[in-house]
């Protein structure tokens, strides 16, 4: 490596009688990136929403267009927010999407449930508009919470399991009622019920009670056969519930539960009645949506 | 008033700045092989995806494709899938053991004849001869004022740089797409944006790292030209200068007068070099071999056809430059390095290896069943009393032909099977699908909380076609309280 002898140019300044300052001068690179970036920057003002006005703000020249669903042409201008409603609108995936969302809207559901193809895209996105939609009651898995929000998981259906039943309720909702007892029966009554109510699904009981309860239930009185059917098997119609199978939605019954407890419980919704409400989502979920959301829910746990 | 001033200064240069290289064209035995090895490798890079492959189905046809949408690759018969990935890192293993067996024998062979950078620069180097003529005519040009003929010839030459730089980028990218459809798309403005970037960026890295950088990059950027000193040792196969033979006792000397003959240079104690300096000109890389071993040499062994012709010529035995090895050439006792430890250990590597990779291959499964259980809830009564879990299970159908998969339980006998309208699931080759179901059974015929369950998966379309995936079947556990 040889030495170089190279005069470097000073500022002119001299302090001290010999304090001197190189004028060493920006690197040119650096100055040109400088220069570019100045460029760069005052085009971008003109481009793109930059500087606050009043309210608003001043939205520059570049502009966004997109075709939407109803196949209107749109150009409005560039913001992050336009760029996301165009990609909603026309990014390769979206284009995807609406060719399957197409495609079922036009199926029936016996067609939909027997596309092996299509299940996965049903899955998929009704578990978006499930977790959207109904999982704030229903909970994520669809397993409901006891005495508040049916379990739709499981193969009991208080309004019917069936693709039409299931879409019925998500459109127009459904309003669950059943009155509290506690001024009409005395607690010997309700208890004798309650007894009765618990055989039917193979618990056991005193016999004098089970008969007791069992009149009561088919009395004019209680009127309980009204709604849960002479068999208590529940009426679709109705919302009410059959009372002869092991799945409990309102009393906080599980596989184990000790008799006394089992009995408390029945006894409690006996005197406090149910009050129940769905809302309706018809103005909410568009059609397909609607179709997607009822073979979802459909499949669930396997529907009726 | 300020005057101003100039103040004198030493400044010492830290950076030496790149003298270029006009290497002299060179013909010989390693040039004809390196040209041959050239020639294959771009045939097999730029033709390669256009070449064709039947499948069955309604699948690619090109022989190798790398589908990243897909997330398949294609290579002649195999489809890779990405569950196969880990096939990639014995790949990896391989390659990396075999540069490093074949450098701890016979040195930077790779670098030489096979590394990409090595080749593209040769193909650069072989353009600027074909337009500008050799080394003399070049280094003429390169001094030669602004005209006409300097501002034609090399103008010429960037065009073809550009054109190579530009066909590289574009072979690269269409092992990732329909080869004959994305040239066509590339060329209509219709491709995906992906292709153009990816164009672009590879265009400018092979222009600036084949026609700028050349030799920098082995010199100063490639790790591996580092590090592979460490793989050498006194037995490994150099391109080395025979000292002791071309310097004598007084050193190399010009074939001047009393130094003509080979008896009369032996006499006057003088080597058989003759200074030629053919060696250093014909050097990809501007190095002078005879200063002996160094990092900078990418042993392509151009030096050694230069100087046998020499020696050829002049009717001096050939091999004053030649393929020796460090205790070859001090005379002292060689051991053969195949048979060495490290040689050994790389080699047993290296077969262990691609028999592990083969045989993974060979075994794979025709067919691919992935079961979750859903778990949320984790289980649910159902009316009757029993007890149901929920799965997911993907099918994807590796094999090349359609297939129907029937999904039994195997170890739990009592439990109601329900894949809701599916009794089987037919699915053309490469496809894969994700069905739901459900699992049910009466709980006092169970006795533990959590069942493992063996689910056995046939392909009822051919023979011995069934795999076994486990999973649970998990029951509420308060059942098992007493």
């Amino acid at each position: 490596m040889k030495n170089e002898t190279k005069q470097v140019e000073t500022t002119g300044h001299v302090w001290d009688e010999d304090l001197q300052e190189y004028n060493n001068p920006l690197p040119r690179w650096w100055l040109w990136t400088f220069y570019i970036t100045i460029i760069f920057a005052v085009s971008y003002w003109f481009m793109y929403p930059t500087f606050p006005m009043g309210d608003g703000f001043t939205r520059g020249m570049a502009t966004i267009t997109y075709t939407n669903a109803k196949g209107e042409t749109k150009t409005v201008p560039w913001n992050t927010r336009n760029l996301l409603v165009q990609e909603m609108n026309e990014s390769s995936s979206a284009v995807k999407q609406k060719e399957f969302l197409d495609k079922i809207g036009k199926m029936d559901y016996s067609a939909i449930a027997n596309d092996k193809d299509l299940d996965g895209f049903v899955n998929s996105l009704g578990k978006a508009l499930f977790s959207d939609n109904c999982a704030a009651c229903h909970q994520q898995g669809g397993a409901g919470i006891v005495g508040l929000y049916p379990n739709l998981v499981d193969d009991d259906w208080l309004w019917g399991g069936s693709f039409a039943n299931i879409e019925h309720t998500i459109r127009e909702g459904r309003y669950g009622f059943m009155p509290g007892f506690s001024k009409v029966l005395d607690d010997k009554q309700i208890d004798d019920l309650a007894t009765y109510v618990l055989s039917l699904s193979g618990e056991k009981g005193d016999e004098k009670q089970v008969q007791s309860g069992k009149t009561l239930f088919h009395s004019d009185t209680a009127a309980c056969y009204y709604c849960h059917t002479e068999k208590a098997t529940g009426l679709f119609s109705q919302g009410s519930a059959n009372l002869t199978d092991q799945v409990w939605t309102i009393a906080n019954i599980s596989l184990n539960t000790d008799a006394a407890t089992k009995k408390a419980e029945v006894k409690k919704v006996i005197t406090q009645g149910v009050s129940r409400h769905m809302p309706t989502w018809k103005d909410r979920l568009s059609d397909t949506d609607i179709k997607l959301l009822t073979v979802y829910v459909h499949d669930l746990g396997g529907g009726k | 008033m300020p005057q101003k001033n100039s103040v004198v200064t030493e400044q010492e240069v830290l950076f030496k700045k790149r003298e270029p290289v006009y290497n002299r064209s060179v013909k010989g035995t390693f040039r004809s092989i390196k040209t041959s090895i050239l020639i294959l490798a771009y045939s097999v890079y730029f033709l390669l995806p256009f070449l064709r492959w039947e499948r069955v189905g309604d699948v690619s046809d090109q022989a190798v494709l790398f589908d990243i949408v897909g997330r398949k690759f294609y290579l002649f018969d195999l489809v890779i899938y990405a569950q196969d990935i880990f096939w990639l890192a014995g790949f990896l293993i391989i390659a990396a053991m075999l540069l490093f067996f074949v450098t701890g024998i016979a040195g930077r062979i790779f670098c030489g004849y096979f590394c990409f950078q090595t080749l593209w620069t040769d193909m650069v180097m072989m353009i600027e001869h074909w337009v500008q003529g050799d080394r003399n005519a070049r280094i003429k040009l390169a001094k030669q004022p602004w005209n006409k003929e300097k501002v034609l010839k090399l103008g010429i030459t960037y065009s073809l740089f550009f054109v190579l730089a530009f066909l590289t980028s574009l072979s690269f990218v269409l092992y990732w797409g329909d080869a004959f459809e994305l040239t066509q798309q590339i060329f209509t403005a219709t491709a995906p944006t992906p292709a153009y970037v990816t164009i672009t960026i590879l265009t400018i890295s092979t222009y600036v790292m084949a026609v700028f950088a050349r030799e920098q990059v082995c010199h100063f950027i490639c790790p591996y030209a580092r590090f592979q000193s460490v793989m050498f040792d006194q037995d490994t196969v150099i391109v080395a200068y025979d000292e002791q033979r071309g310097e004598g006792i007084k050193g190399r000397h010009k074939p001047l007068k009393e130094y003509k003959t080979r008896e009369e240079r032996q006499q006057q104690g003088v080597g058989d070099c003759i200074d030629c300096g053919l060696c250093v000109q014909v050097c990809p890389v501007g190095i002078d071999i005879r200063d002996g071993l160094q990092l900078e040499c990418i042993h392509c062994a151009l030096c050694i056809d230069a100087c046998n012709n020499m020696m050829d010529k002049i009717g001096y035995p050939k091999g004053l430059i030649r393929y020796s090895s460090e205790n070859e050439l001090l005379g002292e006792k060689q051991t053969n390095p195949w048979l060495k430890g490290k040689s050994l250990a790389y080699a047993s590597v290296i077969i262990i290896t691609i028999a592990a990779l083969v045989w993974s291959v060979w075994s794979r499964e025709p067919f691919e069943v992935v079961i979750t259980q859903v778990r949320q809830p984790l289980y649910v009564v159902l009316s009757n009393g029993d007890v149901q879990n929920n799965y997911e299970v993907k099918f994807t159908n590796k094999s090349k032909k359609e297939a129907e998969y029937q999904l039994t339980l195997d170890n739990f006998p009592d439990a109601m099977l329900d894949m809701g309208e599916f009794k089987t699931i037919v699915l053309p080759p490469e496809k894969s699908v994700l069905v739901r179901l459900h699992i049910h059974i009466n709980p006092e015929l169970v006795n533990t909380e959590k069942q493992k369950i063996v689910f056995l998966v046939k392909n009822i379309r051919a023979e011995n076609e069934s795999i076994r995936v486990f999973n649970y079947f998990i029951l509420p556990p308060h059942v098992f309280k007493e």
